[in-house]
Parts: structure tokens; sequence; C-alpha cells
């Protein structure tokens, strides 16, 4: 006689890895999600180069301007992507509630939504930099150094996912976490965006110093100048501090949400 | 298999759950009746782990919920007042990935979805979840409940919202879960017949309170026998002293524009009511006869109609 089914503790790397393919089953389903997510870096790479490549001449890039665009677009394309609204709907849909119903690990009903969204924004990484050997730009550092540059822009993607899983966690509400989108705005434009460092003035370049975007892209594009393991180290460090920040914030609104009841 | 001390529970200023105490035997179904906002919710949502008590105590499975979540959550099995299910999932989806969180292996699971086929609306297994009727979200929401064999099974109004038939296909497979497993099953409802058929005991909770406890049939004795129930629209005090003086009425119960003899053999009863009711020269607007229903044991305790019942 066979012995009953019965439930035993999963273990926490299953957990995350039956939360991550939960949360991968659904992407195919939300490409109204997906595809802008594609469209914003492709069309910021394409104008932003068509319209200010003859600008930047003016100043001592040590690099093509569509190479140092690319690093910007990857940005775009990986920073705020991410299921919190998924996770909005799980909470208003009592789904959250159904799995806080099982022995699975608090901790992995987020890294593995993390888990997820760093293979959504390495997927939508992959397109935007083909695009960019489409024109032209070429990575000295060879395969590796495509394969470094991937990996950063999606651990900063993941690692920045900490603000809006903070926001849907602590107020179950989707316009909020829609509304988070804004916390890109600073990052994104308030640093290099446009022209190195060197070439930026007045507050908006004492910003940037202290904006981390900085120095990931600055990390990101020395892989178009050789491996430059210094810079590569800075924009780490930027990941890694922005990561224990937004991070902080995304679990202890888990935790409240879940022992504030 | 389920107690609970002085289980309380407390959102502001508002008492939802009042200090109620409750012991549930192995193999049991308990009903848990009252009307919407009666606390009957709550009661669930702490016992499950998902809500933690303002004070008193509790244990599923003779486990602490405070002290052993994770053991009491093995050990459970949940469907939610609302089914809770992502709609952009599959009816597979969920029950698989349901599965994996309670440690089954995939052999497991492919298993339990054919045991569990008489719940799944099988040819719809591969659809999503937002194409399914209520009756097929339910269905699918209880049996993703139970994927993992749970030994004790919470279900809080488990068919509203159902048709009669989806609702008999519920009752039938809690029956036999009971019956055929052994599964204690707490169940909470606010339909009346759903209680009486189903639990072996029923509490009745109003205001946060357990205000009445016992089986069905003991319930329905301890408010009388038999009912006659006579509607007016005119004067009821003078149904009520007409009511009075038929012999083998034992007391009148009043309820705004209804007037209730209650006495033991209400089919001898019937005919000598209606006989003084009309040389009393009382008009009525409608006589009838019935037999104690839960729903008379909760206007005896309460001194109000179940909001919601249905017989």
């Amino acid at each position: 006689m066979s012995q009953p089914i019965t439930a035993r503790p999963a273990g926490f790397f299953r957990d995350v890895g039956s939360v991550a393919i939960r949360a991968l089953q659904q992407l195919p389903r939300d490409l109204e999600f997906v595809l802008p997510a594609l469209a914003v870096p492709t069309f910021f790479l394409v104008v932003n180069i068509g319209a200010l490549q003859d600008v930047a001449g003016f100043t001592e890039l040590e690099i093509d301007y569509k190479a140092f665009q690319l690093p910007v677009a990857i940005i775009f394309a990986v920073t705020g992507i991410s299921r919190a609204s998924a996770l909005v709907l799980d909470i208003q849909d009592g789904y959250f509630d159904r799995l806080l119903l099982t022995p699975v690990s608090r901790r992995a009903l987020l890294l593995g939504l993390m888990v997820s969204d760093f293979v959504l924004v390495l997927l939508l990484s992959i397109p935007v930099t083909i695009l960019g050997f489409a024109i032209g730009v070429r990575f000295p550092t060879g395969v590796l150094g495509v394969v470094v540059f991937l990996l950063m822009g999606a651990s900063w993607g993941v690692a920045f996912t900490g603000f809006p899983y903070a926001i849907a966690l602590r107020t179950g509400n989707p316009s909020a976490v829609n509304a988070s989108f804004i916390l890109f705005f600073p990052f994104a434009f308030m640093t290099t965006t446009f022209l190195p460092l060197e070439s930026m003035t007045g507050w908006l370049a004492e910003v940037a110093r202290y904006n981390p975007v900085t120095y990931l892209l600055a990390g990101l594009r020395s892989l178009f100048v050789g491996w430059q393991f210094g810079e590569l180290a800075k924009g780490m460090i930027a990941i890694i501090g922005l990561g224990i920040v937004s991070q902080t914030l995304a679990f202890s609104a888990l935790k409240s949400r879940i022992d504030g009841r | 298999m389920i107690r609970a001390e002085s289980l309380t529970r407390r959102f502001g200023d508002n008492l939802a759950v009042d200090s109620i105490d409750l012991s549930v035997e192995r193999g049991e179904i308990y009903g848990f009746l009252g009307p919407n906002g009666a606390g009957k919710s709550t009661v669930v949502r702490m016992l499950c782990t998902l809500l933690a008590p303002t004070s008193g105590s509790a244990s599923v499975a003779d486990l602490d919920v405070s002290d052993h979540p994770g053991e009491v959550r093995l050990a459970i099995g949940v469907a939610l007042q609302e089914a809770s299910l992502d709609p952009k999932m599959t009816g597979r989806e969920i029950i698989t990935t349901q599965g994996r969180l309670f440690g089954l292996r995939s052999t497991e699971i492919s298993k339990r979805i054919d045991e569990l086929a008489p719940l799944i609306d099988m040819n719809a297994i591969d659809h999503l979840v937002g194409t399914y009727s209520g009756g097929m979200r339910r269905r699918l929401d209880l049996a993703a409940s139970l994927v993992h064999n749970p030994s004790v099974l919470f279900l809080d109004e488990p068919t509203t919202g159902l048709d009669p038939p989806g609702r008999l296909r519920v009752w039938e497979e809690v029956r036999r879960l009971n019956r055929e497993l052994g599964m204690t099953v707490f169940l909470t409802t606010q339909y009346l017949e759903e209680a009486d058929t189903l639990a072996h005991r029923v509490g009745v909770i109003d205001h946060g309170r357990i205000v009445v406890e016992g089986s069905p049939a003991e319930l329905k004795r301890s408010v009388g026998d038999d009912v006659v129930v006579v509607k007016v629209a005119g004067d009821s005090d003078r149904v009520a002293e007409v009511l009075a003086a038929v012999p083998g009425v034992d007391r009148i119960e009043r309820y705004e524009h209804e007037v209730r003899a209650v006495t033991k053999d209400g089919g001898r009863a019937l005919s000598p009511v209606a006989v003084a009711l009309d040389r009393a020269g009382c008009v009525v607007d409608e006589l009838a006869l019935r037999t104690p229903t839960l729903d008379d044991v909760f206007l005896h305790v309460t001194g109000s109609h179940l909001e919601g019942g249905d017989t």
C-alpha cells in the first residue's frame, strides 16, 4: 500500500524557485507590462544618439557616443521593472493570503519575485544590447565584457526593485506602485545620462556625484574601453549600496505586512 | 483537534472576537454559524495563522498557532471566503504551485490532480482561472486547499455565491473527505441549511461571541418543538391573545408582524389555531407550520433572524 501524500517543508531554495517559476509563467501573459519596458530604452537609445551625437562631439569622450548611450538604454530597460504590480494584485485578489497559508518561507515570497525580475531584466537587456551591436557599438573586452555588462545591468535592476516592492507591501495600492516610477527620474536623469561628469556644471554636477547611477554608468562604459577594474568596482559598490537600502525597505515592509496582521 | 481559549481579536476599538472558547474533536465537522460581521472569518484567520490573536490562545492539530505557525500550516487546508486565486494562472498551475510550496514532488502533484478530478473541471484545468465561472473558481480553490491532504480543513463560507448544484457538489465532497479520510472540518457559513446538513456540531456566533453550541438536533430541540407562524398586518396583540388560548400551545413569541405559537405537535395545533383566529375575526396574511430550524435557534438566542439565512 502506498504512503499517503502529505505536506512537508519544501526548503528555502525550492520555495524561492516555486515563487519565481510562478512569476515567470505570468510574464508572457503580461505583455502590456513587458513591451513598454522594451520600447522605452529602444526609443531613448535612438533619440539620444540622433539628437545629441553631434553636440557630444564638443566634449572629451573616451568612447563613441553610441557606446556612451548604450549603458543609459540598459539603465532605462532595467530600472523599476519588477513584479510589484502583480504583488499588489495578489494582495487584492487574496492570492497573497493563499501563499501565506502555505509553509513557504516568507522571505522566499519576495526573493522568488526578485529572481524572476533578474531573469526579466536580463532578457530585456539582451535585445537592447543587440541593437547596440547593430548600430556599431563594440566591446573591446570581448564576450566576457558583454556578459559583465548584462549582469551588472540586471543586478542594478534587481537592486532597485526593493523600492516598488516596499511601496506595494506598505500600501497594497496599484496606483501607488505605478507612481513609484517617478523614483526612476532623479536616478536616471540627474546623472551622466547625456554628458560625462567632467562636462556637467553647477548643482546638477553636484547631485550627479552623489547619484549611484553615475558610478554604475561609468563602470558599464568602462567595458567599451578595456578592463578597468576600479571603475567596475565602483559600479558594483553603487549597486550594492542601493540594493542594501532598497531591499531593507522591501523586507521590512514584508515583515510589517505579515506581522502587522 | 482545534482548541481555543479566551481567543480575542480587536481591530482598534472594534472587538471583533470576544474571548471565545472552542473545542473541535478529531474527525468532526464543526459548523460556525453567524451573520455577516459576526466574527466568523476573523476566528478562522486566527486559527489559520493569518491573523495574530490580541489575547487568548488557540491550537490546531495539537500545535499552538502562535508558537508553531509553520507546523500548523503543514497540517491545515484553507479555502477562504473569497476564492483566492490568481486569474492569470491556469487551474493546473495553481494546484502545482500549491503542491510545490507544500513540498510535494511533481509525480505526487500529478497524482493529486487525478485524485481531485471530481472537484476540478478537468476540461478547463489548462485554461486561465480568469475565464472560470464562480462555481469553478470555488471548487478549484477547494481542490488547491486539499492538494497536500491536510488533516484539518477550514472552509470559510465555501458555498457563498454558488448555484444549488455547485453547492451540493461541495457538500458531497466535504462529507466524503470527512467520512473516508476522517478529515476534521471547520466550516463557517451563514446558510442554515448548510450547517444543518453538514455539521456534527454547530456554534452560533454573534457580535464576536459564541452564544450557543451543540448538535443541530440538540439546538433545535432546545427552542421548542413545532411553531405555528402567523403573519399579521393588523392587531398582533389580539392574535397573540387568541393563540395563547388555543389548547396545546405552550407559549407565544412575537417578532414585529409575526406571532409564533410554540407547540409540541404542530400538526394537531394548526387546525384549532386557524379556527380560533377565524372566530376571533383576526385578519391574517399568512399562516404556516414550521418545524424548528437553526434560524429559530439563532432568533431565540440573539433576538434577530440570521441575515442571509436561506431556509
